[in-house]
């Protein structure tokens, strides 16, 4: 399947931040408010054409009503916003026509069959019977649903719904993919499935934006990721850098006794750059994990277990958004 | 894939053609049920209570707003009634539905379709089940010449649509914006089934009693039944005509514009 990233109208044509690819999507200042509460609360943003970016975040940090706005859905309560180059207050529909939606949830027509999903969607957008006709047989054999094409939504299971949702929103080939939490509740099997799928179709060079909690679904997928926390960014860049910036290279984990990590903590926080007490082990943020358990042994400690590894991206995560939950 | 010429800028009319194949669709999985509801049930009305009721009213000599027999009488009216149910039924739960439960209004609105032409596509399809189910009540009745004229029938059927609007438009607005359900079920108690009974469908609303009789004024469908009522039986008195014509007329505009306020709220927060 051929994805061809036509770029916006030129007399539309975003500003360029420099010789790049153009802006897809351009905010400043963006804020959304509900009532009283503040989802969104002044965030800037620039997704240049072909990149797969990512918002991530806890639940409730502002990611859904960010990409309600960027989806011309959702009016911004105040900054600036550019989708495409076009204001998505005065040119919705024409915004909407080059933009795929997967939402969180589901919302096929679980009475009509597969293949008419994609069908009376693709006439929404304005494309001929006979074009809604092929491209659907096409997107079908691309998500491996050729076969169950003739049957009711109902029939499937979760991950082949969430393929579905993802094959119905490129019915109008479009420009820009928006993927709010894709793989929410798929079993593992299913989530590789759909990463591969994601993965072929930014290499065909659609622009991605998704959102995630999961984070290595957005070391799989992102080249570049925000991490949101109360409708704030409070980190940008990609997932290494994100890691090189926000954490250590390598963390050592060690489990002792229940109820003895508090005091054991202040007696080797100077070997680490960052000691984090948890219930059940404590956590040393170091360049050279092993190098640092070799001291936390040199000073008579002797850990019931021990693990070293490299930082990931959820030790950012939980470093930059908390472990309180928040919901 | 072949690239294809779409409209950029779509008017109106190809805005709702492009929905045209979505409710075709939903026609097709739902018409077998609405057959008895649309069409089987007007008849059992008019044999109970125009035919074999009827025939103790008219033995019984009762003064009929100048309706030849009981059944040319209340025939209007059930057809009035029935554009009114038909209406209300479309556009309660199916509209909550579309939002809240399969969800099919939220991937209409990620697509070029705003929350208007939404509105008016859904509407249509209202104006299309009340056509066809008020359309053949009238033709059949016609057909057993309990219609004065043709063209009266012909007006009546027009008037009937414009009743399904006068109660559609209102009440979609109203589904739009709900949270649950709980609601209809006291509509259909305490609005659409006592307007059913009292509103001049039955009997003529002066033989209420002096102090609620005004009451049936306010009901719309009363103003859609005496309407149907002048046209079939032709008895039209133009100025009272042209009251109940804008007092439907007022109905359906103001609804359809709450309409498209309250699915634009709902949708597009």
């Amino acid at each position: 399947m051929s994805q061809p990233v036509s770029h916006p109208d030129p007399t539309a044509a975003p500003r360029t931040s420099s010789e790049g690819p153009p802006s897809l999507i351009r905010a400043t200042g963006l804020r959304k408010s509900f009532g009283d509460f503040e989802a969104v609360r002044g965030i800037d943003l620039d997704v240049p054409a072909g990149e797969a970016f990512g918002f991530l975040g806890p639940n409730g940090a502002g990611k859904s009503s960010t990409m309600r706005m960027i989806a011309a859905v959702s009016p911004p309560s105040a900054g600036e916003l550019r989708i495409l180059g076009l204001d998505p207050a005065t040119h919705g529909p024409q915004i909407r026509a080059r933009l795929g939606v997967c939402p969180q949830e589901d919302t096929l027509d679980t009475e009509l069959s597969i293949r008419d999903n994609l069908v009376v969607y693709g006439r929404y957008f304005g494309l001929p019977r006979s074009e809604c006709a092929s491209r659907a047989d096409e997107l079908l054999r691309f998500f491996q649903l050729q076969e169950k094409a003739r049957q009711k939504v109902e029939s499937l299971s979760g991950g082949m719904k969430r393929r579905l949702t993802i094959a119905r929103s490129l019915i109008n080939q479009p420009d820009l993919l928006l993927l709010d939490e894709p793989t929410t509740g798929l079993d593992p099997q299913a989530r590789h499935v759909l990463w591969d799928k994601l993965f072929r179709l930014k290499q065909q060079g659609v622009t991605l934006v998704l959102t995630t909690h999961y984070m290595d679904e957005a070391e799989q997928l992102c080249d570049r990721l925000v991490v949101m926390d109360k409708g704030e960014i409070v980190a940008e860049g990609s997932p290494l850098a994100l890691i090189r910036e926000h954490s250590t290279r390598e963390v050592t984990e060690l489990r002792f006794g229940v109820g003895q990590h508090e005091s054991l903590a202040e007696r080797i926080d100077d070997l680490a750059e960052r000691v984090e007490v948890l219930p059940d082990r404590l956590l040393l943020y170091t360049d050279d994990g092993e190098e640092t358990l070799a001291r936390v042994h040199e000073r008579g400690l002797e850990p019931a277990a021990v693990l070293v590894r490299r930082s990931t991206l959820e030790d950012v995560f939980l470093h930059l958004t908390g472990r309180t939950l928040v919901d | 894939m072949t690239s294809v010429h779409v409209d950029p800028a779509p008017g109106r009319i190809e805005r709702l053609n492009r929905q045209v194949d979505y409710w075709v669709t939903v026609y097709k999985r739902t018409w077998r049920g609405s057959v008895i509801s649309s069409f089987l049930m007007p008849f059992l009305y008019v044999v109970a209570m125009g035919v074999l009721l009827g025939g103790l009213v008219d033995s019984g000599g009762a003064s009929l707003d100048g309706a030849p027999s009981y059944l040319a009488y209340i025939a209007p009216g059930l057809v009035a009634a029935h554009a009114m149910q038909t209406a209300a039924g479309e556009t309660m739960y199916p509209v909550l539905g579309a939002v809240k439960w399969n969800k099919t209004y939220l991937g209409m609105v990620a697509t070029p379709l705003t929350p208007a032409d939404i509105v008016t596509a859904h509407l249509g399809f209202v104006v299309f089940r009340v056509a066809t189910a008020c359309g053949a009540f009238l033709l059949v009745l016609g057909v057993f010449g309990l219609f004065t004229s043709v063209l009266g029938t012909v007006l009546a059927f027009f008037v009937q649509i414009l009743i399904g609007l006068a109660f559609g438009t209102p009440l979609y607005a109203y589904s739009a914006g709900l949270k649950d359900p709980t609601p209809f079920a006291v509509i259909f108690r305490v609005l659409i089934m006592p307007l059913f009974l009292f509103s001049g469908a039955f009997f003529p609303v002066s033989n209420l009693p002096d102090a609620i009789e005004w009451l049936a004024w306010l009901s719309p469908l009363w103003h859609g039944v005496d309407l149907t009522r002048m046209l079939t039986l032709g008895t039209v008195d133009g100025p009272l005509a042209l009251l109940h014509v804008v007092v439907l007329g007022t109905l359906a505009g103001v609804g359809y514009w709450w309409s498209i306020r309250r699915l634009t709220r709902r949708l597009m927060h």
